[in-house]
């Protein structure tokens, strides 16, 4: 025999021994079956463009955060003494503590980079029409459980920015009528933030909210696979299929096509990410706050509160709407609602078309004035109220960035409350039967 | 084209509105000379903080041999920086009583650890070099980058041998030196700058390390890139 | 068997009529699959390492100072190290005399096993001076601390020369830490490096090889 007959030969036994396993394995638990359901043979439209990378970005920040918060969660310690203390111990004393610390304060920031992105990609290509209106009730609720896995993970280094945040954010509760003061007592569990809270707000952090969030996420994927993915033109490309296998025209295996465009803008986001991490983990003060590195003080708040970028379009609108009959409820609804609101998309959005594509002028100046509205409420809640100055005395001398604030607050809710008018009023263009480019 | 011009106006606002916020009604602060790779500058700075600041202000997260990182020997350490009865594994902690120090100046003198990502290095050199003689405050010093509205301190100005003594015109808000200390102002200022340049390594010593360890990485990822997209272009050339 | 797959592997090649491998997209996997490996390599060590003793961990596991001039001859003095107690023999000269006849009875009389002491304690005392021991007081069988025989006889029986019983599992060693044979514990006590500053002072936890 010959050495190459041999090779051969050794290759053979090798694949028939892997066989082997993979039989014994599929005949107790559907691996092959699932590889193909969900990889090798789950059909993805081929024509996906750069707002189809966000998706697998956020299962990647997701999987980093959960990990570097395995690391963290060794060396940190939920204690109104030692939290503060435990945060610097591991940026110091722990080896590569402050690697770890950075990616996950950094994947923090980046989760809602990457989940506003996605969000916006549903929403200009319609993604969250009929038939997919689950996916993107996942979507809301998962947007909803990350909101507050970020909250309470902010509590924990036990800064001046953490503590004063959380007293702000909990006296909200505090605002609903009737049962608001005793709501936040319970979620604080003392009369004011303090040892209480950080602990529970840990255990929400490290295990509750995670499992909330994991749990969210296999349905959002599961949902998204009976149904199918939308595309930049969204056109259902099941309708079109090939007579003799079933498999959609304008359909590639997201395995390997996807998984290898997706390789690629993991490499792009992780330079992103690198660059932050390395070089600007505070991000000029957006990630992580100065005043966070003085420890929590219950008795002096900082002159200057502002939650954390991400929450910033949401605390602008609590700002912007003026108590009624001497309540704050109202604010705290409006806010509550400029949340909940994305959850109704669905039904509002009466156009003939999905994709932004084929909608017309009406549709794309809604939209537009509610991604300048989402940007100056963003940038407004980072700053105090009397940052542009005040109006002279013919309007009562009112804050300028707080008229600004309503004004934008206004448009934010218009664009949801006036869908179902200019969706159904717009112009649009006849969609193709099948995907473009 | 008034309107493209008021469009532009207010674009650039949006722009520039970031920076006017922060220097709102806060005190002009003086650009710190930071550097983390001059290890003669960290030791000077090292020296001036043990030596001035940590009677009363401890730096409990620091520890005394993490400076064997910027060049200072161990026994250099414990020769020059040590108290007694203090290791070299020991952190900068200070035998001041916090109750004492409240009594004394209104308020526990704060931790030092991180002071420089609290307040802004800028902020710490210009506050150090801010004091001036105020006979109507308890401390008779008064720093209006400390407080901008009534340039009330509660701390007392520990360096003012060395510096000598400022006085505040109210009127331009500037400081003159009218009795001269020690050194000479340029002095004075490489002084601070060196305390100041410290203070700001000791707020996040790893620095250093994570600004270099990031070149590699992105070398690494930018190898990376190249690599998936011809990957990616590998395999979609046979999708048409 | 075999022949069959191979059969039907070149049909399915033959049919697809790729027979021919495409070199890019192999070449390309590889490379890309071995770099991605080396990524995860090495993110993984900042990872593994963030677990290994912190800078604090390493502050109080650091040398202890430990005079020795006060040590009545005949006893032992405990000091602690990295959380464990360390005995400080100080041998009588009767005691030093009797470790040389006891030779037989013991699992590992001369200090072969290189693990239990560092190089320049290898001899009959495990120690530097030979009427100063130094050993971590921990049996090396399980872990518990042993108690302190050390008069001959005894509670111990006839024949007992003076040395440690372990209260766990009955492990016995003599007043160099050796072990005896027929106990539970394998080898000899832990020496841990040590070394004189001076005449009266002992630096546990560093020696003059390494910086332990």
């Amino acid at each position: 025999m010959t050495q190459e007959t041999h090779s051969k030969q050794n290759k053979s036994a090798l694949s028939n021994v892997l066989n082997c396993t993979l039989n014994w394995v599929d005949e107790r638990f559907p691996l092959t079956s699932n590889i193909k359901a969900h990889l090798t043979e789950y059909y993805a439209p081929k024509n996906f463009n750069f707002w189809y990378f966000f998706g697998s970005l956020a299962l990647l920040v997701l999987v980093l955060q959960i990990l570097t918060g395995i690391f963290l969660t060794m060396h940190y310690k939920p204690d109104a003494n030692l939290a503060f203390g435990s945060v610097e111990y591991i940026m110091r004393d722990v080896p590569w503590g402050w690697l770890i610390r950075y990616m996950h304060s950094t994947g923090a920031s980046m989760f809602f980079v990457v989940v506003y992105l996605h969000m916006f990609r549903g929403i200009i290509y319609g993604s969250y029409r009929n038939p997919r209106e689950l996916i993107w009730l996942f979507g809301v609720a998962i947007f909803l459980a990350l909101m507050g896995e970020a909250f309470f993970g902010y509590l924990l280094p036990w800064g001046q920015m953490s503590y004063w945040g959380a007293q702000v954010i909990v006296n909200l509760f505090s605002t609903i009528p009737f049962i608001g003061p005793d709501v936040s007592e319970w979620l604080r569990g003392d009369y004011l933030v303090s040892d209480a809270t950080l602990n529970r707000f840990f255990a929400f952090h490290v295990i509750a909210l995670p499992l909330v969030l994991l749990g969210l996420v296999v349905a959002h994927l599961i949902a998204l696979h009976e149904v199918g993915s939308n595309n930049p033109d969204g056109v259902e490309i099941k309708k079109l299929k090939d007579k003799k296998t079933g498999v959609p025209l304008d359909g590639i295996p997201f395995h390997p096509y996807y998984t290898v465009k997706d390789l690629v803008g993991v490499s792009a986001f992780l330079i992103v990410f690198t660059v932050i991490l390395f070089f600007a983990p505070e991000m000029g003060g957006y990630f992580l706050e100065a005043n966070n590195f003085i420890p929590a003080d219950p008795l002096k708040t900082p002159a200057h509160i502002a939650p954390v970028w991400y929450f910033t379009p949401y605390y602008s609108i609590l700002r912007a709407v003026p108590p009624i009959l001497n309540s704050q409820f109202p604010g705290v609804a409006a806010m509550g609602l400029s949340v909940v609101a994305f959850a109704f998309l669905p039904w509002l959005d009466k156009s003939p078309v999905k994709s932004i594509r084929y909608r017309g002028g009406l549709y794309k100046a809604w939209l537009a004035a509610f991604v300048v509205s989402f940007l100056v409420l963003g940038y407004l809640g980072t700053v105090p109220s009397n940052v542009w100055g005040q109006f002279g005395a013919w309007l009562g001398g009112a804050d300028r960035a707080t008229v600004v604030a309503r004004f934008f607050t206004v448009v934010y809710f218009l664009f949801f409350a006036l869908m179902p008018w200019y969706t159904a009023k717009d112009k649009t263009k006849p969609v193709p039967e099948r995907v473009t480019g | 084209m008034k309107i493209i011009n008021k469009l532009r106006k207010a674009l650039l606002m949006l722009l520039v509105l970031p920076l006017a916020a922060v220097a709102g009604d806060e005190a002009h602060l003086d650009k710190a000379p930071i550097d983390a790779s001059d290890y003669a500058s960290l030791q000077r700075g090292a020296k001036t903080f043990v030596n001035y600041c940590l009677n009363c202000h401890s730096a409990n997260y620091m520890r005394y041999n993490r400076l064997l990182e910027i060049g200072l020997t161990e026994k250099q350490i414990k020769e020059n920086l040590l108290f007694t009865g203090e290791k070299v594994g020991d952190t900068m902690k200070v035998a001041i009583d916090k109750n004492d120090a409240k009594k004394w100046f209104g308020a526990a003198p704060p931790d030092l650890s991180v002071e420089v990502r609290a307040r802004g290095a800028d902020w710490v050199y210009s506050y150090m070099r801010g004091f001036y003689r105020d006979s109507t405050s308890p401390t008779g010093w008064g720093n209006c980058v400390f407080d901008p509205v009534y340039c009330k301190v509660s701390m007392p100005h520990v360096l003012y041998e060395l510096q000598g003594e400022q006085e505040l015109n109210h009127e331009t808000h500037e400081l003159k030196l009218v009795k001269p200390g020690q050194l000479s102002v340029e002095q004075y200022d490489v002084l601070v700058g060196d305390l100041t340049n410290f203070m700001a390594y000791m707020a996040e010593p790893a620095k250093l390390q994570r600004n270099q360890l990031g070149w590699f990485v992105l070398l690494f990822l930018g190898v990376l890139l190249v690599l998936t997209y011809r990957l990616k272009k590998a395999y979609w050339k046979e999708i048409h | 068997m075999s022949d069959n797959q191979n059969d039907k592997h070149q049909a399915d090649s033959q049919s697809c009529g790729c027979s021919q491998v495409d070199l890019e997209k192999r070449n390309f996997l590889i490379a890309t699959s071995a770099v991605g490996a080396l990524g995860c390599a090495a993110v993984a060590v900042p990872f593994v390492k963030s677990m290994t003793p912190s800078e604090r961990a390493k502050a109080a596991g650091a040398p202890v100072e430990v005079d020795i001039s006060k040590i009545e001859p005949g006893t032992v003095l405990t000091a602690e190290w990295r959380g464990q107690p360390v005995w400080i023999i100080s041998r009588t000269d009767e005691m030093t005399a009797e470790l040389s006849k006891n030779h037989d009875q013991l699992s590992d009389p001369n200090a072969e096993v290189s693990s239990q002491q560092p190089a320049y304690c290898k001899n009959e005392g495990r120690s530097i001076k030979p009427n100063i021991g130094v050993v971590v007081g921990i049996c090396t069988h399980l872990g518990c601390s042993p108690t302190e025989k050390l008069k001959a006889g005894g509670d111990m029986g006839d024949g007992w020369q003076g040395g440690f019983f372990c209260p766990c599992h009955g492990s016995k060693f003599d007043l160099a830490g050796r072990v005896f044979k027929g106990s539970p514990a394998p080898v000899n006590l832990v020496v841990p490096p040590h070394k004189y500053l001076s005449e009266n002072l002992l630096l546990i936890g560093v020696d003059n090889e390494d910086k332990a």
